[in-house]
Parts: structure tokens; C-alpha cells; sequence
């Protein structure tokens, strides 16, 4: 599993304290989630709501930023399935779905699309966390399954080879 | 008005698999007609799905999703002969719901 993160931690500064002080430290880094997770609770206001700031986004990682994602995780848990390669950008079929349990929200988005987020599920409780959908690729790009559970972010990508882009005039 | 929306819902055991198939043009904005003139966007933004009053699924779309969008989803709680009630609505603010039986 890879992990792209923002925020990595000292592993050999924290392997050098001793118990004690480890221990104080874990437990303000886990109050420190809890403070995070009641800040960020309020943020999960976009059920149902077009945003245009995350949909005309530019570039994946102005998307990312625009749908609150600082870091995500790689996971094997969550799946893009589509053909490896579309004949026609414009209709290209692809299905996303997440084991990942309390899977609240997935996005689908095509890394190299001018605006990357195509479609976003707000998944409620007793819906499944797999969709299948068709999308727009203007040329060979990765498309990225985004997933959101328990507050975090994981995704999972394939590349999709385009030979006949499907977003010119 | 738009064109209606061919809804299935099919029941397999305890979850319902919805498949939804959309008229909708989905026009990004960026696309010129053969005068070199813009032709304007037009495409749907949000698109909820309802069974007895309770949401299963909330949807929201950009211009890159294919014109005359299809979507699948599966749910748990419909029963044989419930409704699924599939509503969308565009930039332009228009809007079309339509429903199917759970079979």
C-alpha cells in the first residue's frame, strides 16, 4: 500500500524516546485527531450541492484541493474498471467501487480532463459503494476512483489509452 | 420539456440494482459549431434517486460526464412493487423525475 501524505512523521525521532514519553505523545497526536475531526465535521456540506469551484477546477491537484482532499492512500480495497483501451474518448464506460467499509462519498476523476472531478455519489446508508458510469476522456489519461471513509481518503487509478479524444469540436 | 428517462430497478435478493439511462445533450461549453460560434453548456448537475421517500443516491456531475448519461447503483430496503423515483436537473434549471417499479 502506498501512502502519499503531507504530513509524515519523524519515524526515527520518534523510535530514539523512551515509553513514557511515546505514549504522551500518541495520545496528544490521537486528541489532535479528535479536535481535527470535530473541525472538520461541518466541512461535509456537499451533499447534493454543485460546487463549480471543484468541477472547473484545473489540473487534478487543484481538484483534490477544491474537494477538501490534503492526502490520500492507495488502497487494493477500492477499484476503477474501464478498458485499457477507449476507442472513443467521448463515451468511455467505467465502473468504481469501494470495500472500504462506511464508504460515504466517491468521486470519479480523469487526471488529464482540462477539469479533472467528473462525477461525485454521496453514498447513503444501505446504498453500495459501486457505481457504473460513462465519461468524457480528451486523451490517455489516468482515472482516479476517490473514495471517502471514516474521514479519510483513499483512491485507486487506471490508465485508460484514448485514441480518438472525446472533448473537441 | 426533456425526454424521459428509462429507468430499471430489479430486485436480487435484498438489494435493488437501479440502472438509469438519461437524454441529455451533457454539451460542455467548449465545443464550436461548424460557424466557429460557442455552443453554449448544457449539461445536468445534480441527479438524486428516491425509494419511499429515502434518498439512495445523491449525485452530483460535471460537462465530462458522457452525453445521454447512464448510471448504475445497487441498494438495500426496496421491496417488489416500490418505486424508484429518479430526479435531475440542469444548468438551464430544467429539471425531468421519472420512476420505475422494483421487479
Amino acid at each position: 500500500m502506498q501512502v502519499y501524505t503531507m504530513f509524515d512523521s519523524d519515524e526515527k525521532g520518534v523510535q530514539v524516546m523512551d515509553q513514557g514519553r511515546r505514549n504522551a505523545l500518541r495520545m496528544a497526536s490521537a486528541l489532535g485527531l479528535v479536535c481535527a475531526g470535530s473541525l472538520l465535521g461541518p466541512m461535509r456540506a456537499f451533499a447534493g450541492e454543485w460546487k463549480a469551484n471543484s468541477f472547473e477546477a484545473k489540473g487534478l491537484a487543484n481538484a483534490l484541493k477544491e474537494l477538501g482532499v490534503d492526502s490520500y492512500t492507495m488502497s487494493g480495497e477500492v477499484s476503477v474498471i474501464s478498458a485499457e483501451i477507449a476507442e472513443n474518448g467521448a463515451v468511455v464506460p467505467v465502473s468504481v467501487n469501494s470495500a472500504i467499509p462506511n464508504t460515504e462519498y466517491m468521486a470519479i476523476l480523469i487526471e488529464k480532463n482540462p477539469n479533472p472531478l467528473s462525477v461525485a455519489f454521496n453514498i447513503p446508508e444501505g446504498t453500495e459503494a459501486a457505481f457504473t458510469t460513462r465519461v468524457k476522456m480528451g486523451e490517455t489519461s489516468n482515472i482516479l476512483a476517490l473514495v471517502k471513509a471514516n474521514g479519510k481518503w483513499f483512491a485507486a487509478s487506471k490508465e485508460v489509452k484514448v485514441t480518438l479524444g472525446g472533448c473537441g469540436g | 420539456m426533456a425526454e424521459p428517462m428509462r429507468i430499471r430497478a430489479k430486485l436480487n435478493g435484498d438489494t435493488v440494482e437501479v440502472k438509469v439511462l438519461i437524454r441529455h445533450d451533457m454539451e460542455t461549453g467548449k465545443r464550436k459549431d461548424p460557424s466557429g460560434k460557442v455552443i453554449p453548456p448544457h449539461f445536468i448537475k445534480t441527479l438524486i434517486a428516491k425509494c419511499k421517500e429515502k434518498t439512495v443516491l445523491d449525485t452530483v456531475m460535471g460537462i465530462s460526464v458522457s452525453k445521454d448519461p447512464f448510471l448504475s447503483f445497487k441498494f438495500k430496503g426496496g421491496a417488489l412493487g416500490d418505486k424508484v423515483t429518479v430526479t435531475w436537473v440542469d444548468n438551464t434549471d430544467d429539471t425531468r423525475t421519472d420512476e420505475a417499479t422494483i421487479s
